[in-house]
């Protein structure tokens, strides 16, 4: 390949690229990320490929594997442009049928396209989807049109075109100003304003300087980082290298999860591929500045997406944070000065650089601007990434995009903000999201981890569960933190397990504020959000599990039993079958019973127990009790 | 141990303590494990205490101290997964391989682990044998999994 040398070059070739398309009557677009794969995608596009080849229809038809497509739910799916018809979950077997029907008759196979949760309504246009239609995908929408270990797809949508305007016709100050203008805020949790970040940086003097992606991504229920590294790598490296030439830096890091592994290779090809091209190394694009990006692999830390413990971590070391200030604008990695953003952050660079800062400045709310991309997930029916201009509804979110809760359930709440992040009751649902609304809401806007809850979801336990992730990956640098986390889990855990006592609640605001206080980093100050939030829009359900001992989600396992309803069981032996424990007893076509002391409550009977006949139920307070003693009597032994 | 593989993965690095994190990735990776006798070669090449070396390892879940099984299932413990179920998956897999999280089996099949989220949270519970992904997994799939390892004699 050869080096683009100059800013001409990049539109020629761009040009180039758009005419030497061959001539295709429909492009077919896969989706295949690490989701898609994983629900199966690989095997559809083998057939595809297989089936036309068979039938001598290669250079009619394109296939394009793209990235994640954000509907998660509906995976493995495709889209046939130009139509823009969607198809979704999809076995190698319909691949004949969309072949013969669709690409050469143009005709809609029903069973394949989307139905809405709710109304039923069938929607075969991608475009009209509900899911899609109230999204604005500034970052996202390229997902659908870059295979992304093709540099020529991202640069025939203008990539690369934001870094030569800013090479060869912006100064760093010019470039930085744009980015302050832009109101572009970090995406990676705290929310510090990008460009002014940049602006200390740049004041530094110093030889050497650094600039950082953190895509370490370590907040569970949040994906959106690994869908832009896995789907448009480009254009986070367009980002950092027009960061790189803004602050004077001349050596870039990706720091990628480990568990990321396609992710890590995309990235790594896009890499070379910029090399190549002239995008990254010396002279890039023919002008005197140079700059090179490197990958490196996170090995399972959640605090190494700490930005100081990220500096330590690629610095060979262990991966503790440090006091700030000093700031790694000031003082970072090898103690130069660094500039460290989040994926998201570096990928709305390059638009907010070719479309100007009013355009972006003009998206969003008074305090926060442009777009941020969600992970919509739990109980909720359109499970999947949605990006949303700031300042749109919970509601809208959870609703019109997401369809709403599964199975027709109550909403309870979402969590967002992961393990330093909160939970929004039900009341909150008109609240419109921003770094602000969702900080006075008591919860963080975090990376972008939305998960919807339901009325089977306990909040004593999902409190329990941030805990014990806390306290797992608490680095064990400050004692609050490390000791702190680890009593607040002993406490939830002992609510949970029937043993709480009066007075808890008092101890665990107590020590809440202990740990926040006392701790170096976030990840201390923060643990104990997750609690506090619960406490103030769910304190009944804390009351009612210390004080009845009992679990109104019907979760906690120590305060529910399961039982076999006696009006309901058709005596078909599934659930007897199914128990690892032969805890059931009974004959067929004869009443079938839960022995309480043998049954570890692992809810094999009730996942058997045929939908239609549903006899298994879970039981908790006066009413487990009562069960239990009318039961315990007439025990069979086996 | 092979020493050979050794020597060529401390050598292809260079000599700066910043590369510790990237040769232990390629030990584990190469052995399943980190060998004590790789930690004493490291130590040498790198000039970094052994000590160091052991808190660095210790510290990242990537790196194991022990050798795996030959099949590392995998199951995920994010947010999403654990509002759909995911805690009783472990139990039951725990159960029926009789091993805790981070143990091998007896026979040496499987080595049970649970990692804190692998980004797939549409599809959860998600269970990942080595590099193959089972999603929406409830308690009547994990014997078919199971069963699949086992019966294969590579
Ligand atoms: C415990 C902890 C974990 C973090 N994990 C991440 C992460 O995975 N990704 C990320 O971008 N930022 C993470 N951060 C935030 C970073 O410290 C830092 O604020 C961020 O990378 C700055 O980028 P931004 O300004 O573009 O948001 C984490 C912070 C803490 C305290």
């Amino acid at each position: 390949m050869e080096k683009i040398s100059h800013p001409n070059q990049l539109l020629e070739w761009k040009s180039d690229v758009i005419a030497n398309r061959p001539p295709y009557v429909k492009t077919i677009v896969i989706s295949s990320g690490t989701c898609g794969q994983a629900s199966g995608s690989l095997p559809v596009i083998e057939a595809l490929e297989q089936e036309l080849l068979k039938r001598n229809l290669k250079n009619k038809f394109e296939v394009k594997i793209t990235g994640c497509h954000g509907f998660c739910e509906m995976e493995p799916n495709l889209i046939i442009y130009p139509d823009g018809i969607f198809y979704k979950k999809l076995k190698p077997k319909d691949v004949p049928k969309i072949v013969e029907e669709t690409l050469l008759n143009n005709k809609i196979i029903p069973s394949l396209v989307f139905e809405e949760a709710r109304t039923k309504e069938r929607i075969y246009e991608q475009e009209e989807i509900p899911f899609y239609k109230k999204q604005k995908r500034l970052l996202t929408e390229n997902n659908f049109k870059i295979d992304p270990t093709k540099i020529e797809d991202y640069v025939a949508l203008d990539g690369y075109q934001a870094l030569s305007k800013v090479l060869f016709n912006m100064t760093s100050e010019e470039v930085i100003e744009d980015i302050i203008s832009s109101g572009l805020r970090g995406r990676g949790g705290a929310g510090f304003p990008a460009g002014k970040k940049w602006e200390i940086c740049y004041r530094e003097e110093s030889q050497e300087k650094y600039i950082i992606c953190n895509a370490d991504e370590g907040d569970p229920g949040a994906y959106m980082d690994r869908s832009l590294l896995e789907g448009n790598p480009h254009s986070v490296i367009e980002g950092m290298t027009i960061g790189a030439y803004a602050i004077g830096a001349s050596e870039g890091f990706i720091y990628v999860r480990g568990e990321y592994p396609l992710a890590v290779r995309h990235v790594t090809n896009a890499i070379n591929q910029a090399r190549e091209k002239g995008f990254l190394g010396t002279s890039i694009m023919g002008s005197e500045f140079q700059f090179d990006i490197q990958v490196i692999e996170g090995a399972g830390a959640f605090v190494s997406g700490e930005e100081t413990s990220l500096m330590a971590s690629i610095e060979g070391r262990r991966a503790f944070p440090r006091q700030r200030p000093p700031y790694p604008a000031q003082k970072g990695l090898w103690d130069k000065p660094t500039n460290i953003n989040n994926v998201e952050t570096w990928a709305n660079i390059a638009p907010i650089i070719r479309n100007g800062a009013e355009w972006y400045a003009g998206i969003g709310t008074k305090g926060s601007k442009g777009t941020k991309i969600f992970s919509l997930v739990g109980k909720i029916n359109n499970t999947g990434l949605v990006e949303v201009p700031m300042g749109i509804t919970l509601k809208e979110i959870i609703y019109d995009i997401g369809g709403g809760i599964k199975d027709n359930k109550k909403f309870k709440a979402v969590q967002t903000g992961g393990p330093s992040g909160g939970c929004i009751p039900a009341e909150k649902l008109n609240l419109p999201i921003d770094y602000d609304t969702l900080a006075k809401a008591g919860s963080i806007m975090g990376s972008g981890g939305m998960i919807v809850m339901d009325e089977s979801t306990c909040m004593v336990d999902i409190a329990k569960y941030f805990l014990t992730f806390t306290q797992e990956e608490s680095c064990g640098k400050c004692v609050p933190c490390r000791i702190g986390t680890r009593q607040l889990f002993e406490i939830l855990n002992r609510i949970t397990q029937g043993r709480g006592e009066e007075g808890d609640i008092k101890k665990l605001k107590s020590l809440a504020k202990t740990v926040s206080s006392g701790s170096l980093c976030a990840l201390g100050q923060t643990a104990p959000n997750p609690i506090l939030t619960t406490l103030k829009y769910f304190l009944e359900e804390y009351e009612i599990h210390i004080k009845e001992k009992s679990c109104p989600a019907l979760v906690c396992k120590d305060l529910i039993i399961y039982y076999i309803e006696p009006k309901k069981c058709v005596g078909c032996l599934l659930c007897l079958k199914s128990c690892p424990v032969d805890a059931i007893s009974g004959e067929r076509k004869k009443l079938h019973v839960i022995d309480h002391d043998l049954c570890i409550k692992c809810g094999a009977c009730l996942e058997v127990c045929p939908p239609k006949v549903s006899a298994v139920s879970k039981y908790t307070g006066t009413k487990k009790e009562k069960l239990m003693k009318k039961t315990s009597p007439k025990r069979v032994k086996k | 141990m092979n020493n050979e593989k050794l020597e060529k993965i401390i050598d292809s690095s260079r000599t700066d303590q910043k590369e510790l994190i990237h040769i232990l990735h390629d030990v584990q990776s190469e052995y399943g494990y980190i060998p004590p006798e790789a930690v004493t070669a490291i130590s040498r090449r790198l000039k970094v205490s052994e000590s160091e070396i052991f808190g660095v390892l210790t510290f990242y879940n990537a790196f194991s101290l022990t050798p795996k099984g030959e099949h590392v299932m995998t199951v995920c413990m994010g947010t999403a997964c654990h509002v759909r179920g995911g805690p009783q998956i472990v139990e039951d897999i725990e159960r029926k391989l009789d091993v805790k999280v981070g143990e091998t089996t007896a026979d040496n099949k499987f080595t049970l682990e649970t990692v804190n989220c692998i980004g797939c949270c549409a599809i959860g519970p998600v269970v990942v044998v080595d590099e193959k992904y089972y999603s929406n997994i409830t308690l009547n799939k994990i014997d078919p999994i199971i069963n699949e390892y086992k019966e294969d004699k590579s």
